[in-house]
C-alpha cells in the first residue's frame, strides 16, 4: 500500500517509466520538442561544476580519514601517501566519543519518537476537524520557526534550571530536557507536512472507517496513518536530522555525561594537536547514521513535500 | 455514541453540534460506545485534545521563555542576579538604549554585526535558491545517472552541521588545507597563502560553507514543487512553437511562485538566525569580518553574563524579524494575486 503510494507520488512525471529502454543518446526530452544545443550544453557544464564542489568536501572527508598522520600534518595531498584504517581506531580513544555517539542516538530517537506522535495528533486534528482558533494554532505554530533560539536559550536554561529547583525533575543538563526540546523544534514542519500530507489522503477512507465502527482515533490509526506512511517516515527523518545535527542548545544544555556529538565533536580541535584524521574520521563516523537514512528514505521526504507544498 | 455522529461536526462546525439536542440521537449503526464522556463535549473537545500536546510542548520550550525573554530585556540581569533572577532591578529602556546607542562601542557594534548579517543572508539566500532551483529544473527530465546524482546533491543536506562544517574548517586551515594548497601551489593564484579562518577572508569562507550546506534544501523543495506543474502546460507550450529556455521562463518559473515565496522566507529566516555555521567554522570568537547576529549576541550574553542586554539585542532581532516577515508576506501575496488577476 505504502509503496504504490510512494511510486506514484515520487515519480516525478512517469514520461520516461512507460517508454522502451532508453539508449544514453535517446534520452527523452523534457517536451516533445527537442532540447536546443544551448540547452544540452548549459545543463551538463553546470551539473558538471556542481557535482564538483559537493563531491570535493567529500572526498577530502574520506579520504583524509584515511590517511596517515603525516599526510594531514603537512601540505595537503589530493592523493593520500598510504592508506591506513588506524583514525577510525583511535578516534574512539582520543575523546569519549562513543559516550557522545549513545546520547545523541537516546536523545535523537526520543526526540523523533514523540515529535512524530504529537505532530500525527495534531495534524489530524486540524485536516479533519473544523473549530474555534485552528487558524489561531496553525500560524502560532508555524510562526515559532521565526523566533532565533538565541532569544529563548537563556529563558528556556531559567525555566528547566527552576523546574528542576522546584520539583526535583532534572530538566536541565539531562537527555529529558534535551528531548524536550530538539521535539519542539521539528514540530512546526513536521505539522505543516503531514496537514498537507493527511490532506491528501481522501476523507472517504475514515468515513467508511467509522461507519464500520471505528472511533476517530480508529479511522486516524487504521487508515490514515498507514495511507499516510511516506509522509510520516518523512517527517520522522527530518525530526532526527534536526535533533542529530542541533548545536546552540547542545552547548549549552549539557554537561560531561549527557554530551552529544554536535558538541563532543569539536573536542577533537581543542586538544593540542589537531589529528586532522582523526577528525575526518569522527565526522564521517558521526554522519553515517543520518546521511545513510536519509538518502534511503529521500524520495518518501520529496513525495512528502509534493503533497505538503500543494496547500 | 457512535463515531460517525462525532465525525459530524467537522462538516458542519462546533457551532452546529452545540445547538443540537441537549442529547444527540444515536447515529445510523446505532452501536452504543464509550459512554463515559458526555457526547457533546466529546464532538467539540476532540480536535482541541488533538492539538493539547503540540500546544503546550510549544508554549513550554517557545512561548513561555520568548516572554521572558522579552521581559528580561527589561531587566538589569547579570551573573549576581542569575540564581534568583526575578530579583533583578529593573532596568527599563536601558538595555535597550544601549544596543541602540551607535557611538558608543556596544552599538556600533552590533550595527555592524546587523549589517554583515544582512550582506551574508541576501547573498546566501540568492545563491541558494539560484543554485537550487536551476540543478531541479536541470533534472526535471529522466537521464541516466539522475537518481545518484540526486542523492549526491542531497548529501550536504543530510550531513549534520558539525561534521559538515568541520570539514571545510580542515580544507580552510592555512598550512594544511586544500583551498590554500590548490590556490596558491597548484594554480599559483597568490603568492602567500591567506588565511581563510580569521580576517576579511572570513567572510568569504562562512559563505561558501553556508551556500554548500544550503542549496540542497532549495534543491528538494523546487524538486517537490516541480511535480506539481501540470504536463499538460508543457505540451501545449511546445505545440505552440515554444523552445525550451521559454518554457522554463513562461511555464516552470511563474508556476514555482508559491513554493518560491515559502522557500525564501525560510531560507530567509534559517540563514538570517544561523548559529551552527559560524559556531562550528570559528569557535567562540567569530572574526569580524563573519561576526553574524546570533553569535555577536551570544557572545555578549553567555561570554559577558551580560544577560539583560543580550536579552534587548534578541528582541531587537525578532522585533526586525518580524517586521521583515510581514512586509514580504504582504508584498509577495499582493504580487501574486495581482499577477493571477
Amino acid at each position: 500500500m505504502a509503496d504504490t503510494t510512494l511510486t506514484k507520488t515520487a515519480e516525478p512525471t512517469g514520461r520516461a517509466s512507460g517508454q522502451p529502454p532508453a539508449g544514453p543518446r535517446s534520452r527523452p526530452a523534457r517536451s516533445p520538442m527537442a532540447s536546443p544545443r544551448s540547452f544540452v550544453w548549459t545543463r551538463w557544464i553546470f551539473l558538471a561544476v556542481l557535482t564538483v564542489f559537493v563531491l570535493v568536501p567529500i572526498y577530502v572527508m574520506i579520504s583524509s580519514s584515511l590517511k596517515p598522520l603525516q599526510d594531514v600534518s603537512g601540505e595537503f595531498r589530493w592523493i593520500p601517501s598510504g592508506l591506513t584504517v588506524r583514525p577510525y581506531f583511535d578516534i574512539w580513544e582520543t575523546v569519549p566519543l562513543a559516550r557522545y555517539f549513545v546520547n545523541s542516538l537516546i536523545v535523537a530517537g526520543a526526540a523523533t519518537v514523540f515529535s512524530v506522535i504529537v505532530a500525527v495528533f495534531a495534524a489530524y486534528g486540524v485536516s479533519r476537524y473544523r473549530f474555534r482558533g485552528k487558524r489561531v494554532f496553525t500560524v502560532t505554530v508555524l510562526s515559532t520557526q521565526m523566533f532565533p533560539g538565541i532569544l529563548f536559550l537563556l529563558p528556556l536554561f531559567l525555566i528547566y534550571v527552576n523546574i528542576g529547583n522546584a520539583t526535583g525533575i532534572a530538566l536541565f543538563g539531562s537527555r529529558g530536557g534535551l528531548i524536550l526540546t530538539y521535539l519542539t523544534f521539528s514540530l512546526p514542519f513536521s505539522i505543516w507536512m503531514l496537514i498537507g500530507y493527511f490532506e491528501s489522503v481522501p476523507r472517504e477512507l475514515d468515513e467508511a472507517a467509522t461507519v464500520d465502527g471505528c472511533g476517530p482515533l480508529g479511522a486516524l490509526f487504521r487508515v490514515v496513518v498507514p495511507a499516510a506512511t511516506p509522509g510520516i517516515v518523512a517527517v520522522g527523518v527530518y525530526s532526527f536530522m534536526t535533533a542529530w545535527g542541533e548545536v546552540l542548545f547542545a552547548s549549552v544544555m549539557t554537561n560531561d555525561t549527557t554530551r552529544t556529538l554536535s558538541i563532543g565533536l569539536q573536542s577533537y580541535a581543542t586538544q593540542n594537536d589537531v589529528y586532522w584524521n582523526q577528525v575526518m574520521a569522527a565526522s564521517l563516523v558521526v554522519s553515517v547514521p543520518v546521511v545513510a537514512g536519509f538518502l534511503l528514505l529521500q524520495r518518501y521526504l520529496v513525495a512528502g513535500l509534493t503533497a505538503g507544498s500543494v496547500k | 455514541m457512535t463515531a460517525t455522529a462525532a465525525r459530524r461536526p467537522a462538516a458542519s462546525g462546533p457551532g452546529a453540534g452545540a445547538a443540537g439536542a441537549g442529547r444527540p440521537s444515536p447515529g445510523p449503526a446505532g452501536a452504543r460506545r464509550r459512554p463515559r464522556i458526555p457526547a457533546r463535549l466529546r464532538k467539540i473537545g476532540l480536535p482541541y485534545l488533538l492539538l493539547l500536546p503540540a500546544l503546550l510542548l510549544e508554549l513550554l520550550v517557545h512561548l513561555v521563555p520568548m516572554v521572558i525573554g522579552i521581559w528580561m530585556a527589561f531587566k538589569e540581569i547579570t551573573q549576581f542576579y542569575i540564581a534568583n533572577w526575578g530579583d533583578a532591578p529593573w532596568a527599563g529602556l536601558d538595555n535597550f538604549a544601549l544596543a541602540v546607542d551607535f557611538n558608543a562601542p556596544v552599538g556600533e557594534a552590533l550595527l555592524r554585526s546587523f549589517f554583515t548579517t544582512c550582506l551574508f543572508t541576501v547573498l546566501s539566500v540568492g545563491l541558494c535558491w539560484c543554485v537550487g532551483t536551476a540543478a531541479a529544473i536541470f533534472m526535471q527530465d529522466n537521464f541516466r545517472g539522475r537518481g545518484i546524482l540526486r542523492a549526491l546533491f542531497l548529501t550536504p543536506y543530510a550531513l549534520p552541521v558539525y561534521a559538515a562544517v568541520i570539514t571545510w574548517a580542515f580544507m580552510f586551515q592555512r598550512d594544511y588545507g586544500l583551498v590554500n594548497h590548490v590556490l596558491t601551489d597548484q594554480l599559483g593564484l597568490t603568492g602567500e597563502r591567506p588565511f581563510w579562518l580569521i580576517g576579511d577572508n572570513a567572510f568569504v569562507a562562512l559563505l561558501t560553507v553556508s551556500v554548500w550546506k544550503g542549496w540542497p534544501f532549495a534543491f528538494l523543495i523546487v524538486m517537490a514543487g516541480l511535480q506539481n506543474i501540470p504536463k499538460e502546460l508543457y505540451e501545449a507550450a511546445a505545440i505552440d512553437g515554444a523552445g525550451v529556455w521559454q518554457q522554463i521562463r513562461r511555464i516552470t518559473l511563474p508556476s514555482l511562485a508559491p513554493v518560491n515565496q515559502v522557500l525564501i522566507l525560510v531560507l530567509f529566516l534559517w540563514t538570517f538566525n544561523d548559529f551552527n555555521t559560524p559556531f562550528v567554522l570559528f569557535g567562540d570568537s567569530a572574526p569580524e569580518s563573519a561576526d553574524l547576529i546570533s553569535i555577536h549576541i551570544y557572545q555578549s550574553s553567555f561570554v559577558t553574563w551580560n544577560f539583560g542586554s543580550g536579552s534587548a539585542m534578541s528582541a531587537l532581532l525578532l522585533l526586525f524579524l518580524l517586521v521583515v516577515t510581514a512586509a514580504y508576506l504582504l508584498v509577495t501575496s499582493r504580487g501574486r494575486k495581482s499577477s493571477d488577476g
